[in-house]
């Protein structure tokens, strides 16, 4: 823990305004993340976890209303940076990002080629020649035929799409790329044969990921680190084996339990109720109303509590451990 | 860019693209040949009129159209004296010369008009020149004499002298066989003759002559009321057209369409302003603001083209193309775009505006014409550049000069039918191009 970690944020907060109210989509996000870690961002629908990776990238919904916070990238303070210069030294320069539904993320009438280029000529003022040596080797990277650069999006599949959108992220060499359901829309074998491209980037490049997924076990496959969120909070973070092997948070515990399991007896768990209305979160831990081990601390906000080596729990059960 | 190539390569299983693209570029070859063969400088040295056009006739109908109708109608006939034998009897301080100029006529009209330029190289005395008209049959009328200057011009037409003593406008009593009785003048076919006797007072001046008789049917376009080829501006008309037409559609419809997307992409108070400047501008009938505009200002065709862009700048197809760009600006590709760090122009001229081009090209094609139509309504209402020639002005000076009243019919049916033929190609053309950029309305 001696060196600064790549990227840390401090209780991030992002708030915007809908036609009923004020939407507390992001409210006090703590984490870090090391060089060359994949550190897995788990959550329900609706839990912020998209918002979180706009954030990061400062991708602002047209209605924000308050964006809070401190985002160190290597130590550097980022939240005061102006639009052009986060634009400038941030964006595709230390932190990508691979766009939910990045299938639709290529443009339709520009070449897959071109497209992926596009990054290097945005940033580095590359021509299309200089770029386009560089762009075929990012797509050996992400396992597609060079072929495909003259192609256009729509005559590429789901995966390669996937991958052309990958090789966008990783054709600058960024330090970190933040991916936001990356394999949800694809079937098994490609969401395989992704996830082992990643594997393989990661340590080739010594890249580090961020993957936003619902999917408990695909990413369990590359997870080093596991930050769950609930109702626009991080309610637990740890490194992944403690996480799936060990669950602190009421919430972790439920969640790992309702993983269907192959030749399991069991039916898989399901938690009763739903997550709260982000428009106006109760008084007190959000997770409360439907937590098995609810006691009357559970009325205050939970504070976040550091249990053992670079794990926190936001829990009152917690509260033994030291306070992050 | 592709879907674009793949469109046009699509354009070929439409006959009517094809028709419409043949129509266009013989419309362009035959303004590039026009602009090469008659440079600008001198279209408007023609179209500007005067002693150019002293050898053509007045209100000639095309040749053609005396073909198509099977009649024999007077082409124009010019003798110079160049190509005739002259006799020459020098004296002591002058010369006579005999300059017989002989031509055939044969057709079944009476020319238009007769006219005999004469050139003398005296310095002090005048030469005297005397006439004389010799018909095929052999009759000798004498046309009097005259004293002529450096440059003389004998309008046998319109002496009145001897048209009394005919009976006829002379170059119809000229030609015609003695009257019998009150039926109408019969032509005489053959060879006529018109003889030039001068003594010049000067033992080394030259007097030169050149009979014109003037036909009654010119050329492909025929002339109008100042003897000009109505060719010059029919020609001339084809690049002017082209040219006002296709700089306005691409003004209006370029300027339009980056403005809409900057105003869908930056909304907010830009959109705004956009918006309400479009609802202002829409209601401005455009047709009076160019007529006070030529009225008050000027009617130069560059200070027209000027005021059609602008009044078009903010037009009603900023609506349309915001309507077309909402969706795009929250597409995930123009997110992500924002998010590898592309810059407001770059998304605006790279992402956005490409993404409806093809729909925009048909509509840009047959928005071509409009423009077109319009320079000519505008010439039509007494508005069109004072210098050029174009179809509008053509049109003007038939309704002027009450062509159509006068039967000159070709005066208005040559411009209008150049442009239906501009409207109509650009119409074909821009129609097949909407079936194959808009997949959709070729199933309905």
């Amino acid at each position: 823990m001696a060196s600064e970690p790549l990227l840390r944020v401090e209780d991030l907060r992002l708030h915007y305004r809908s036609g009923n109210g004020v939407v507390r989509a992001l409210d006090g996000v703590s984490f870090d993340i090391r060089r060359n870690e994949a550190l897995v961002v788990l959550g329900e629908s609706g839990c912020g976890k998209s918002t979180l990776a706009k954030a990061l990238m400062r991708l602002l919904p047209r209605n924000v209303q308050h964006f809070s916070g401190n985002l160190l990238v290597d130590g550097v303070e980022t939240m005061g940076f102006s639009e052009e210069r986060f634009r400038r030294e941030v964006r595709w320069v230390r932190i990508s990002m691979v766009m939910q539904a990045a299938m639709n993320a290529l443009n339709p009438v520009i070449r897959v080629g071109e497209q992926v280029a596009e990054p290097l000529r945005v940033h580095r003022g590359w021509s299309a020649r200089q770029a386009r040596e560089r762009t075929a080797e990012v797509f050996g990277l992400v396992g597609i035929s060079a072929d495909f650069l003259q192609r256009y999006p729509f005559e590429l599949s789901g995966g390669m799409r996937q991958r052309a959108v990958l090789a966008m992220a990783l054709v600058t060499e960024p330090d970190l790329v933040i991916m936001d359901e990356p394999t949800s829309a694809l079937d098994v074998l490609t969401q395989a044969s992704i996830m082992n491209a990643l594997k393989r980037i990661k340590q080739e490049l010594g890249t580090s990921f961020i993957l936003i997924t619902h999917d408990v076990s695909t990413s369990s496959e590359i997870a080093e680190r596991v930050a769950l969120m609930y109702a626009g909070q991080l309610v637990e973070f740890a490194d992944a084996k403690d996480f799936f092997g060990e669950p602190a948070h009421p919430y972790s515990k439920l969640l790992m339990a309702s993983v269907p399991r192959l030749h399991q007896e069991e039916t898989p768990v399901h938690i009763p109720g739903q997550p709260p209305n982000l428009l106006n979160p109760p008084e007190g831990c959000r997770f409360a109303e439907r937590c098995p081990s609810r006691f009357d601390r559970c009325d205050r906000d939970p504070e976040t509590f550091r249990i053992g080596n670079r794990r926190t729990v936001r829990c009152w059960l917690h509260a033994a451990g030291s306070r992050a | 860019m592709r879907p674009l190539l793949d469109g046009l390569r699509r354009m070929g299983r439409y006959p009517s693209a094809l028709v419409g693209l043949a129509i266009i570029f013989a419309l362009v070859g035959t303004a590039v040949f026009t602009v090469v063969t008659i440079p600008y400088g001198q279209a408007l040295e023609l179209w500007r009129g005067g002693d150019v056009w002293r050898m053509h006739p007045v209100n000639a109908r095309p040749a053609w159209v005396d073909r198509i109708a099977g009649s024999n109608l007077p082409r124009t006939i010019v003798v110079s004296s160049d190509d005739a034998v002259i006799e020459e009897e020098p004296f002591v301080g002058g010369n006579r010369l005999r300059i017989p100029l002989e031509f055939d006529f044969d057709y079944d009209g009476f020319p238009s008009e007769l006219n005999l330029f004469l050139t003398s190289s005296h310095t002090e005395r005048e030469p005297f020149v005397r006439l004389t008209w010799e018909t095929p049959d052999g009759r000798e009328l004498n046309l009097g004499g005259r004293r002529p200057a450096r440059e003389e011009r004998v309008s046998i037409s319109q002496d009145w002298e001897l048209e009394r003593r005919l009976g006829r406008v002379p170059h119809v009593g000229l030609f015609a066989a003695e009257p019998e009785g009150d039926g109408p003048p019969e032509v005489i076919g053959g060879r006529y003759r018109l003889v030039v006797d001068a003594i010049t007072f000067e033992a080394d001046a030259r007097v030169d002559a050149d009979l014109v008789v003037y036909g009654r049917v010119h050329g492909l376009a025929g002339t109008d009321h100042q003897r000009r080829d109505l060719m010059v501006a029919l020609l001339w008309g084809i690049p002017v057209a082209l040219a006002f037409g296709l700089l306005a559609a691409v003004g209006t419809t370029v300027t339009t369409l980056v403005i809409a997307a900057a105003g869908v992409w930056y909304g907010g108070w830009v959109d705004a302003v956009i918006q309400r400047l479009t609802e202002v501008n829409i209601i401005l009938p455009m047709l009076p603001i160019l007529v006070m505009v030529g009225t008050l200002y000027s009617t130069s065709i560059w200070v027209m083209l000027g005021v059609v862009i602008a009044l078009g700048i903010f037009s009603a197809g900023i609506k349309m193309y915001r309507a077309m760009l909402l969706p795009i600006r929250e597409s995930p590709y123009i997110e992500a775009a924002k998010a590898y760090g592309a810059g407001n122009a770059r998304i605006i001229l790279r992402y956005m505006i490409p993404r409806i081009l093809p729909v925009l090209i048909p509509t840009f094609v047959t928005l071509i014409p409009t423009f077109v139509f319009l320079e000519a309504s505008l010439a039509l209402l007494g508005l069109g550049d004072p210098v050029l020639p174009t179809w509008g002005k053509v049109m003007n000076d038939a309704q002027t000069q009450s062509a159509l009243y006068h039967g000159f019919y070709y005066w208005v049916l040559s411009p209008a039918a150049l442009l239906m033929l501009t409207g109509l190609g650009f119409a074909m053309l821009g129609f097949a191009l909407d079936r194959i950029f808009n997949p959709r309305l070729r199933t309905m």
